[in-house]
């Protein structure tokens, strides 16, 4: 290494750190960010409140409200007295589902025939009700299916890799990923915009350093912040959430180091664009939505119109998102990872020298 | 027009202020990055919401396992590839099947075992087994109850004993008011609205502010005749415009180009709009205002109002399902106030009981962000 291109690197990692504040925030929030969106991002449905409007009245309808309100999804059931109420709790939102015994309940099941409830669910919260309406299901199945003899074979489920099919093992992964993501890009898309509102920016350019050299001096930082944190979310996600990590550590630091060169590829593109640090923060903005958006965390890609699939190949963040979560639940063996990180090497490669090219020709 | 008294001459002069407001106009149409997140932002959020973010499964990659060739099998094996559900492909052997999953080509394997044509022709339920890929719980749920049903209605098809008692005695018919046909979009497209909202009101507001501290401007509008009242108004006036130019390009695309029913009124519209966006700019002029640098306050405005407003406001996950703590937290949140609103708005109704309260403590939040930005700007300046 040159003296000139170490002076530059120790003088980057210097304007990163100088501002206590600015230490902070590169660690302390992506690490708030992963305790909170642990616990907040969870698709189970818990403690939401049901009502009932039973006009049956009768011990199996009782019994069935009784099966409810045991179910540890729900937190309190209401009785209704009419349609009218019913319609004012789920139109207040005070419930997301209301439950209709009709008359002939009690009397339709103890004559053996086949009865019909109906389930009022809130629309508005589509997701939610659907799993709603999924227990309310499974509740009342096994109340009818009690009666009836069991059944020989069958389908016989295993979840592999995650047995409990615990959500925590699929957030935690994926929220390495992005939180290392949000983070890079926003240090990244900084580096230059703020040298030029400074004013600090034509200094360097008449000081003998060459191009290369500015540019890997801006590099260095968001890469080296971008790996600490990678590594501290790689020890926290095992210590303090017991999240298995079955593959091979050197795989995740190459798919770390790889990932983190096609990310400040994409930062700096915004940053040589930028000419302040305003506009690189909110074109930072703008890059970070889609690439955690289309990364497959958001939602599955599978789900996404064929069109948008083919889209998603040039996001890098799809990748490594498929590598993290292989190492740690799967022990995504060598040759998978290396067919994931070929595409992530040509995107840093891409987003690399485009950005070069740019900040070159927006020199002179 | 009454002549202003003296008081008020002296703490908010309409001149200054409108000159103020000239000045804050004049950069934000220079800046060409304001129209990209007043414009762009919410074309691509909506874009993305609308296509994207899809929870509606189809096409889910599977591997079959024949290690039966009975015509049965067979049988069992169209009923999965004629399946919209799932997209089949066939793996000699289980252990092919499962380095697949590992290297995410497949979500599931199906096994359909040796023994299962002679269970079938000797007339007894047979068994198959089903594997799925637990790194994706949703999916794996999802291929799970997707695998048995299918198998199910294949094994009633063929008669097969058990089969019809498999079929619940209680049934279940589930209506979905307000949304009948479950598309996601109807409650991601508000929750957007909401999203862009806090990115003009707390994210640009922030930046602005910070960059006059950060440049030594603060110091020279604050040696002028501006009171702080003035110079509050100027700043906030122009992004609060600008914010509801923006929802108001939101709504009209939402229901012009996604088919969004818009069942509430204007006016409920406006009203719910502005009262979030007082704690948005409130937030926005604290933060500045406390940090003084464009950097550590957009990281802090990223932590304490984007990803807020994305995760913890029950537009994407339930509060409810939440753990106690995080529960307390969103009851800080503003846009927790806004988005059911907004729900309610565009797919019931005007539904007062619901908006007054959530407008009341959205202005509380408004108050106490301005009273703090108040009090921070004020000490620093002495």
């Amino acid at each position: 290494m040159t003296g000139r291109l170490k002076a530059v690197i120790i003088k980057e990692i210097w304007s990163l750190l100088r501002d206590p504040k600015a230490r902070i925030v590169l660690v302390l929030p992506p690490l708030i960010q992963l305790f909170i969106f642990t616990f907040a991002t969870t698709l189970d449905v818990r403690n939401v409140d049901v009502a009932v409007l039973d006009q049956s009245s009768g011990i199996h309808s009782a019994e069935l409200v009784q099966r409810i309100s045991g179910s540890p999804n729900f937190r309190e059931i209401r009785h209704l007295r009419s349609y009218a109420e019913l319609k004012e709790e789920i139109d207040n939102q005070e419930v997301i589902a209301a439950l209709v015994i009709e008359q002939e309940f009690d009397r339709n099941l103890e004559r053996g025939r086949p009865v019909q409830l109906g389930l009022v669910l809130d629309g508005r919260r589509s997701n939610a009700a659907q799993i709603v309406a999924g227990y309310l299901t499974r509740i009342t199945a096994e109340m009818g299916a009690e009666a009836v003899p069991q059944m020989q074979g069958g389908v016989e489920v295993t979840h592999w890799f995650n047995p409990a099919l615990d959500f925590i093992w699929f957030t935690l992964p994926a929220l390495i990923v992005i939180i290392v993501s949000i983070a890079g890009l926003a240090i990244t898309s900084q580096a230059v915009s703020r040298e030029r509102e400074m004013g600090t920016f034509d200094q360097l350019l008449v000081s003998p350093l060459r191009v290369h050299e500015i540019l890997i001096g801006k590099i260095v930082p968001p890469f080296l912040v971008g790996a600490f944190n990678g590594t501290l979310y790689l020890v926290v996600a095992q210590a303090a959430f017991g999240i298995p990590f079955n593959g091979s550590l050197a795989l995740f630091f190459l798919a770390l180091c790889v990932y983190l060169l096609a990310l400040i590829g994409v930062g700096m593109l915004v940053s040589s664009i930028s000419m302040t640090q305003q506009q690189s923060f909110l074109g930072s903005f703008v890059a970070t939505t889609p690439l955690i958006m289309l990364s497959g965390y958001a939602s599955p890609i599978e789900n996404m119109p064929d069109w948008l699939q083919v889209v998603t190949y040039l996001n890098p963040a799809r990748y490594f998102l498929i590598i993290v979560q292989g190492l740690f639940l799967k022990g995504m063996p060598a040759a998978d990872v290396l067919h994931q990180l070929w595409p992530l090497v040509l995107i840093a490669i891409a987003t690399l020298s485009a950005s070069a090219w740019l900040f070159r020709s927006r020199m002179e | 027009m009454s002549p202003p008294d003296a008081q008020a001459r002296r703490t908010f002069d309409r001149r200054r202020l409108r000159a103020m407001m000239v000045k804050e106009f004049a950069q934000i149409m220079r800046d060409p990055s304001t129209f990209l997140i007043a414009a762009a932002m919410p074309l691509l959020l909506l874009f993305l919401f609308g296509y994207a973010v899809s929870l509606d499964t189809a096409g889910t990659r599977v591997a079959l396992v024949m290690e039966d060739s009975s015509a049965p099998a067979l049988a069992l094996a169209q009923s999965y590839r004629a399946s919209p559900y799932f997209d089949v492909s066939t793996s000699r052997n289980r252990a092919e099947a499962r380095r697949d999953m590992i290297g995410d080509r497949v979500r599931g394997m199906i096994v359909i075992p040796q023994d299962f044509g002679r269970t079938v022709q000797s007339g007894k339920m047979p068994t198959i087994q089903m594997a799925t890929d637990g790194s994706q719980p949703n999916t794996a749920l999802f291929v799970a109850s997707y695998g048995q049903g299918i198998f199910q209605s294949w094994a009633a098809n063929e008669g097969l004993p058990g089969a019809a008692a498999a079929a619940p005695r209680i049934d279940l018919s589930a209506r979905f008011w307000y949304n009948p046909g479950l598309k996601s979009r109807y409650f991601l497209v508000p929750g957007s609205i909401a999203i862009v909202m806090t990115m003009i009101g707390t994210l640009l507001t922030a930046l602005v502010v910070a960059r006059e501290w950060e440049r030594g401007t603060m110091e020279a509008i604050m040696a002028t005749p501006v009171t702080m009242a003035e110079f509050i108004a100027s700043k906030i006036l122009p992004y609060y415009l600008l914010a509801l130019a923006s929802m108001s390009l939101c709504t009209a695309i939402a229901v012009a180009v996604f088919g969004l029913p818009f069942r509430g009124s204007l006016v409920a519209l406006y009203l719910l709009a502005s009262a979030f966006l007082m704690p948005a700019l409130g937030l926005g002029l604290f933060i500045s205002s406390a940090t003084k640098n464009q950097f550590v306050a957009s990281q802090i405005a990223l932590l304490a109002s984007f990803l807020p407003t994305f995760l913890l406001s029950g537009f994407l996950y339930e509060i409810s399902s939440m753990p106690a703590w995080i529960q307390a937290i969103t009851y800080a949140v503003p846009a927790r106030y806004l988005i059911p609103s907004l729900q309610t708005l565009f797919l019931t109704g005007d539904i007062w009981a619901h908006f007054l309260p959530n407008i009341a403590i959205m202005l509380g939040f408004g108050l106490l962000f301005f009273f703090l930005s108040f009090r921070v700007t004020r000490r620093s300046l002495e």
